[in-house]
């Protein structure tokens, strides 16, 4: 759309879904999306800010209607927390599932927002050319979040049941101490933690993404002319509408399963 | 789908959000929560409290009510019994007294006829005397025969 090159569909999606990089070293790997860090980051502080400025003044009397809404969205977590995890969640694992909620939900949620005019204002306003507005369509976003979960997992299982504890249960779980079964139980385990972080984070980056292309398609149809804007504008609203639950649907279950890992990594078999 | 730095970094910002809230958002607000649930349950147990303690108040009150119109019944009837003892006591003082009067007055009354008797003895004897001497004349000395006046006199009591 906004680009100075002829506008075909294959440029048009390709721009969308561009990330602004800056190189930091020779490798590949050494690229940064500035986009998706700084608008998770934004998000995130935005996020955390706005729960933090309220809870700050909270009182146990008569709550404003703002204290309300996030005690409400605090016990509504909470709730999920213990119904799952079975050991003092105040340490961790609620305000971890509190934040993973409140800054994927927002994440999400820049999906709501109308691609095309967010990207006039990126180029126009910001001066911008390459910005993806939505953090967990980029695949580091997602994978970063499900491995930071990971790595807590381990660090929990060896936490609550030592070194020998989890080793004992990555050879003797889950059929079986005989001797015959450790190979069997730790080629399981090996591909029940890979498959964990893999299906975690594809789960979400899979559903937004397509929601993204989804948005893209409609868009290039609407290009197309009178019957396509058409078609596309009432799809597009349909479809709007039911993204605004899998943006939350999603959020959730990323923090319903991110609760669960880390309880499992709390319980012994 | 290209991995690369961003995946550090966000999981850099995630670490530091979740410490932040770990630290400053949840605590505070379950604070606030489970005070106002502590005091919820506390207003709750008051309002219990008060009302047992209501009821307990009415059920004493009800008792002293009781117990102050028995006490009320019991001090009307010492009060009968009182009265009617004083008049019985009354009566019998009465009686008593009277007795008495008429018992000191019958003493008196035989006080005086023995001092009267004592008297009309003396009279008689002395009577008796005089008329004796007028018979007699001079033969009757008071001197001489002084004893067998007393003895007369004595017999004459």
């Amino acid at each position: 759309m906004a680009s100075d090159l002829e506008l075909t569909p294959t440029s048009y999606i390709n721009h969308h879904l561009t990330n602004l990089t800056v190189s930091l070293g020779e490798e590949p790997f050494w690229t940064l999306h500035v986009d998706t860090l700084l608008m998770s980051i934004i998000l995130g502080m935005l996020g955390m800010g706005f729960l933090w400025l309220i809870v700050r003044r909270a009182t146990p009397g008569v709550p404003t209607k703002r204290q309300a809404f996030v005690e409400l969205l605090v016990e509504f977590i909470d709730t999920q927390v213990k119904n799952t995890f079975h050991g003092d969640r105040h340490k961790f694992v609620a305000p971890a599932a509190l934040t993973i909620f409140v800054w994927v939900l927002l994440l999400n949620t820049m999906d709501l927002l109308p691609i095309d005019i967010m990207a006039w204002v990126y180029e126009h306003v910001f001066g911008l050319h390459n910005w993806r507005t939505v953090p967990t369509t980029d695949v580091n976003t997602t994978f970063a979040l499900a491995l930071s979960i990971w790595f807590l997992m381990i660090f929990f299982n060896v936490q609550v049941k030592g070194v020998g504890g989890w080793t004992y249960e990555l050879f003797c779980t889950p059929f079986g101490k005989n001797p015959i079964l450790w190979p069997l139980n730790l080629l399981f385990n090996m591909i029940e933690y890979v498959s964990k972080p893999l299906s975690h984070s594809l789960r979400l980056f899979g559903n937004i993404y397509a929601g993204e292309i989804i948005f893209l398609l409609l868009g290039m149809w609407a290009a197309t002319g009178v019957t396509g804007s058409f078609f596309s504008v009432i799809l597009g609203v349909g479809w709007l509408i039911f993204h605004i639950l899998i943006v939350t649907l999603q959020a959730f279950i990323f923090m319903m399963l991110a609760v669960v890992y880390l309880s499992m990594a709390h319980e012994s078999h | 789908m290209n991995i690369n730095f961003t995946l550090i970094s966000q999981a850099l910002a995630f670490s530091i959000f979740i410490w932040f809230t770990v630290k400053f958002v949840w605590p505070p607000l379950l604070r606030a929560i489970e005070e106002r649930q502590k005091q919820i349950a506390d207003g709750l147990a008051a309002g219990e409290r008060g009302k047992k303690e209501l009821e307990l108040a009415s059920q004493r009150s009800s008792e002293a009510l009781k117990e102050a119109k028995q006490r009320a019944t019991e001090i009307i009837t010492q009060a009968e019994k009182r009265a009617a003892e004083i008049v019985e006591e009354a009566k019998d003082n009465a009686r008593i007294e009277g007795e008495r009067i008429l018992t000191a007055a019958k003493a008196e009354i035989e006080h005086e006829i023995f001092g009267a008797k004592e008297a009309l003895r003396q009279q008689i004897a002395n009577l008796a005397l005089a008329g004796a001497t007028k018979i007699l004349r001079r033969e009757v000395n008071a001197k001489v025969h002084a004893d067998l006046l007393a003895s007369i006199q004595e017999e004459l009591k």
